[in-house]
């Protein structure tokens, strides 16, 4: 190539930005969607791992709960344990997505973004919104496993279920690359994100309803949101869609969500982030 | 294309305040290839990152091709290339989808993102790797594929970090070329860091050089190295017992500072060293102080930045053993 031919495409070419059309937030948000979306199904290893952990606690641990189901008042056990399951699955599937945005960041690609004009938020909430279609395909596919294995709810309650795993992976994946952003490191955000996620998973009853717990942990689980999303998703597979127990739920999930993606948004506005 | 005043950067740690850069004015007009040079940790990524609006100023501002820093950042980010040193490509991601979405945040469209960058890759010799994964480039592919995503929206101005840190001796010289055409060929004003002598010398037509947060020369290569009086003559003794005796020969020179002695070497800086050398080495061999070598070196950068900050840029480099 000639350095005339490439004077010439460069003049031909017409340079004034401002007549670009105006990158929107809406329009951002889906090209880093897209893209996060497609190194995601390039290697889709770590979302099939992410969906066998909830598969071999249904299979493995569900029959146990079995014969308790009677006296917790539930038809079958899975009606019992899968919301539990779509909860944890929502938040522990997407906890730990800030080790991708680690490895991101050191590649350089959080601040070659940050140097286009797109919004910073977009450039969060693009990674989120793949996250929470993961989550929500793995919650989909969750769901019917169990079935097979004898889950009976009311249609309309497991889809709520799934639009709840898909509102916290909103809230859990926003902390963790804000979280993961703000540390820059692997070392520092393995054992924080594992240091909440143990106890927050031992205080909502996802395993066991804490129906069971003596009153001083019941008080306990009472502080954790994440217990009044169980029974919200449990009151929902009960078909109790508009008990306050399910509403109670479904308000907590929406306000984590926006509380988690709005947290975040301040994280990658910041300086340095 | 950049005017900065009294830019200024304040980071806060545990033990205070860390003035990174202490107030800066600079000023680059179009169509130059301007160097900021100074050893690590001297300010220069710093005031990339406030000129690029990924920092922003604790004092002073700014105007970048054309936009206020402060008041207009979008803008700024729209007019402006930036080639981070880190990188900015997914390892597992395929080279030309990185440019296509780089471009897209630019709002180009996705035909001309692929136009344009294909153009680019062919340029930046980077023809067969438009589906290969970043991880799988050599080091200096990956840096111009660098090159090519803080081009890929046809900037007037391109900011570069460090751009051939890293890179072998060979890959560097060729990146310079791509470097210089940008300017000969595109007109883009080219503004870049290092900490490499020979790089800003060949590359830059002007270069600022910066040591503890300020700016302490600015010139051409040739206006900077005439700042600094005459020419080094290095003699190496034969045997080191002679150096007292090689020093005040060096001295009878008439230089503007007395010989520095290191062990067998004597150093010497005198305003005509080419013209000095031979009287001297007879009035040695008159004496009988033998020597094991003779170099005579003409100002280099180094020396302009020994002149004006006192040390070597290359002390400064092997952990800061500077004298």
């Amino acid at each position: 190539m000639s350095a005339t031919a490439d004077r010439a495409a460069t003049a031909a070419r017409p340079p004034a930005p401002a007549t670009r059309r105006r990158s929107t937030f809406v329009r951002d948000t889906l090209i880093v969607f897209r893209r996060a979306l497609r190194l995601a199904l390039r290697n889709p290893v770590w979302t099939i791992l992410g969906l066998t952990q909830p598969i071999l606690y249904l299979v493995l641990f569900g029959p146990l709960l079995e014969p308790l189901a009677k006296t917790l008042g539930a038809r079958n056990a899975y009606q019992l344990f899968v919301p539990g399951l779509l909860v944890q699955l929502g938040m522990f599937g997407s906890m730990f997505v800030g080790f991708g945005l680690i490895g991101e960041w050191r590649d350089g690609v959080i601040e070659a973004e940050r140097v286009t004009p797109a919004p910073r938020g977009a450039l969060l909430l693009g990674r989120v919104l793949r996250d929470v279609l993961v989550l929500a395909v793995q919650g989909t596919v969750l769901s019917g496993v169990a079935y097979f294995f004898g889950l009976r709810a009311p249609l309309g309650g497991i889809v709520l279920g799934i639009v709840i795993v898909a509102l916290l992976a909103m809230a859990f994946s926003s902390a963790s690359y804000a979280t993961a952003l703000a540390l820059k490191s692997e070392d520092a955000l393995a054992p924080l994100a594992n240091g909440i996620a143990l106890p927050a998973l031992l205080l909502s009853g996802i395993l066991l309803p804490m129906t069971l717990a003596p009153l001083w942990l019941r008080r306990l689980s009472d502080l954790n949101p994440l217990k009044h999303i169980v029974d919200g998703v449990r009151a929902l597979f009960r078909g109790e869609t508009t008990s306050s127990t399910a509403i109670w739920g479904m308000v907590l999930t929406v306000l984590l969500g926006a509380i988690g993606y709005l947290a975040g948004t301040r994280v990658f506005r910041r300086d340095n982030a | 294309m950049i005017h900065a005043r009294g830019l200024a950067r304040t980071y806060r740690n545990r033990r205070g305040a860390v003035e990174a850069v202490r107030g800066v004015d600079l000023d680059v007009a179009e169509g130059e290839i301007v160097g900021f040079l100074g050893p690590n940790g001297a300010g220069k990524t710093t005031t990339l990152r406030m000129l690029t609006t990924l920092l922003t100023p604790t004092r002073g501002e700014a105007t970048v091709a054309g936009a206020d820093l402060l008041r207009q950042p979008s803008e700024v980010r729209r007019r402006i290339g930036y080639v981070a040193q880190s990188g900015s490509t997914g390892g597992e991601a395929r080279a030309g989808e990185e440019v296509i979405d780089h471009a897209l945040l630019y709002g180009e469209t996705k035909a001309a993102a692929r136009a344009r960058g294909q153009e680019l890759f062919g340029q930046l010799e980077l023809d067969g790797l438009w589906d290969r994964k970043c991880s799988t480039l050599s080091g200096g592919q990956r840096r111009r594929l660098d090159i090519v995503m803080g081009l890929i929206h046809t900037p007037p101005l391109v900011f570069l970090d460090e751009p051939t840190t890293g890179l072998d001796p060979q890959a560097r010289v060729n990146l310079w070329g791509h470097i210089r055409a940008l300017r000969d060929e595109r007109g883009s004003t080219v503004f870049l860091t290092t900490h490499y002598l020979e790089e800003a010398d060949a590359l830059c037509d002007r270069i600022l050089i910066i040591d503890n947060g300020t700016i302490v020369a600015a010139g051409t290569p040739e206006e900077l190295k005439r700042q600094v009086s005459g020419d080094a003559i290095i003699l190496t003794a034969t045997n080191p017992a002679d150096a007292p005796g090689i020093a005040a020969a060096a001295a009878a020179l008439g230089g503007d500072t007395p010989p520095h002695v290191d062990g067998a070497n004597i150093s010497v800086r005198v305003p005509h060293g080419g013209t000095a050398l031979p009287g001297l080495l007879r009035a040695l061999d008159a004496k009988g102080l033998a020597l094991a070598a003779v170099e005579l070196r003409r100002p280099s950068l180094d020396d302009v930045f020994l002149t004006v900050t006192g040390r070597s840029l290359r002390d400064g480099e092997k952990k800061g053993a500077a004298a």
